[in-house]
């Protein structure tokens, strides 16, 4: 091969450099976010690792149901605890700082949703 | 093979006689056989597509009666009635007639029943009286056929309800509407006018905002029906039973009784639209 002795240092070099990313910090668990869950309030509706992943699904059919199908207004958890199925009127009522539970991982994935462009936080100064 | 032209075009023209000709038949026992089934049920059958005569009315539809002499006799319960609606759905106030948004106002009757044909000679009382309007939540609502997205939809109950979420602001809806219930958010409903102002005066927490770009109208108060409460409208007037709601559905509910024991008007009737509003003036 024609020029192999700086072809190969210079690949090298560059798989490092586009890789770096993820070399940098990687295994540093203290980047991970820390959503602050709600103190008074031990059960969410559905498992964590559900609510983890999809809870954005369960509210478009929380919507959708509610809105569409003539669906209950009132959840209940495993527990039999009972809840408004609402964004701004149930989540909110135990996650009741969006910057601290929403935000931290939402800033975290870079995934900017619109609730907040017409639902409301509570207290929020307008 | 020894096949002649004659006798190939022979099996080539039976074969599509029988082609055309089976499934045909076959397509017309089987409408026989399900006619025969409807005419076996009983009314329930009839209301199934293709019967004759109107369906049966099943399930809610909620209504309401707006007595207009009755706004007149109490000046300003009109206005409270908007103002009501407004503060608790979140309506801004954008300080012009361009950008307004309303789920609710009061007009004049030139302008509430503009293909009113008594030109001539009409109570000059009429000229005063506030009439009351908002959104008809049609039994054939043109809004809901010209939304291309379904964002706005009749729910089970009647009531013409809009999915903000799915809006695209294409404002077809509000060509659509004859009664012109609709309004389009021009601009941020949570800014602030030049003053430093708020659009809306005082938030209420329990109920969403809308955002740029989206079209707005009354719902019915379906998040009030839900939970068993009537439109705040109508509490607002309920002292003096100038509004009446309820189920248009239920012979012995109290709209009902209004609308078969008083004459009672509906704007635009030509329209075709079914609106679930009636004035009595």
């Amino acid at each position: 091969m024609y020029g192999k002795g700086r072809i190969i240092p210079a690949l090298i070099l560059f798989l490092g450099v586009m890789t770096s990313p993820m070399w940098y910090k990687s295994g540093d668990l203290s980047k991970l976010p820390k959503p602050e869950k709600p103190k008074d309030y031990k059960e969410c509706v559905a498992p964590t690792a559900f609510m983890r992943t999809s809870h954005m699904v369960l509210l478009n059919q929380w919507r959708d149901n509610i809105l569409r199908e003539d669906g209950a207004r009132i959840g209940k958890t495993a527990n039999g605890t009972e809840y408004v199925r609402s964004l701004q009127n149930g989540c909110m009522k135990c996650h009741s700082d969006k910057k601290k539970f929403c935000d931290t991982c939402h800033n975290y994935a870079s995934v900017k949703p619109y609730c907040w462009d017409c639902h409301l936080q509570p207290k929020e100064a307008m | 093979m020894d096949s002649k032209r004659r006798d190939f075009l022979k099996i080539a023209g039976l074969s599509a006689i029988a082609g055309i000709a089976v499934p045909s038949a076959f397509n017309s026992l089987l409408k026989g056989e399900a006619v025969a089934s409807e005419h076996g049920e009983a009314a329930a059958a009839n209301a199934a597509a293709g019967a004759h005569g109107a369906a049966a009315p099943t399930g809610k539809r909620w209504g309401m009666v707006i007595d207009v002499k009755k706004f007149a006799a109490n000046p300003g319960l009109a206005e409270k009635c908007v103002s009501t609606c407004h503060a608790i759905h979140n309506v801004p106030d954008f300080g012009n007639k361009k950008d307004e948004i309303k789920w609710i106002w009061v007009d004049s009757f030139e302008h509430v029943f503009p293909d009113d044909s008594s030109q001539y000679k009409k109570p000059e009382a009429l000229e005063s009286m506030p009439f009351l309007t908002l959104c008809n939540h049609c039994d054939n609502p043109p809004c809901v056929r010209a939304c291309p997205t379904q964002a706005t939809f009749k729910t089970k109950d009647g009531v013409i309800a809009m999915d903000y979420h799915r809006c695209i602001g294409c404002r077809f809806c509000m060509a659509a509407c004859p009664y012109g219930a609709r309004s389009f958010n021009w601009r941020e409903p949570r800014g602030k006018n030049a003053d430093g102002q708020p659009f809306i005066k005082e938030i209420n927490p329990k109920f969403p905002t809308r955002m740029r770009g989206v079209v707005e109208k009354c719902n019915f108060c379906v998040e009030r029906l839900t939970i068993g409460q009537i439109p705040a409208c109508v509490e607002v007037a309920a002292e003096s039973k100038a509004l009446v709601f309820g189920d248009l559905n239920d012979p012995a509910s109290e709209v009902s009784q209004v609308l078969k024991t008083t004459f009672t008007i509906q704007r635009k009737p030509s329209a075709g639209t079914h609106p679930s509003l009636f004035y009595i003036i």
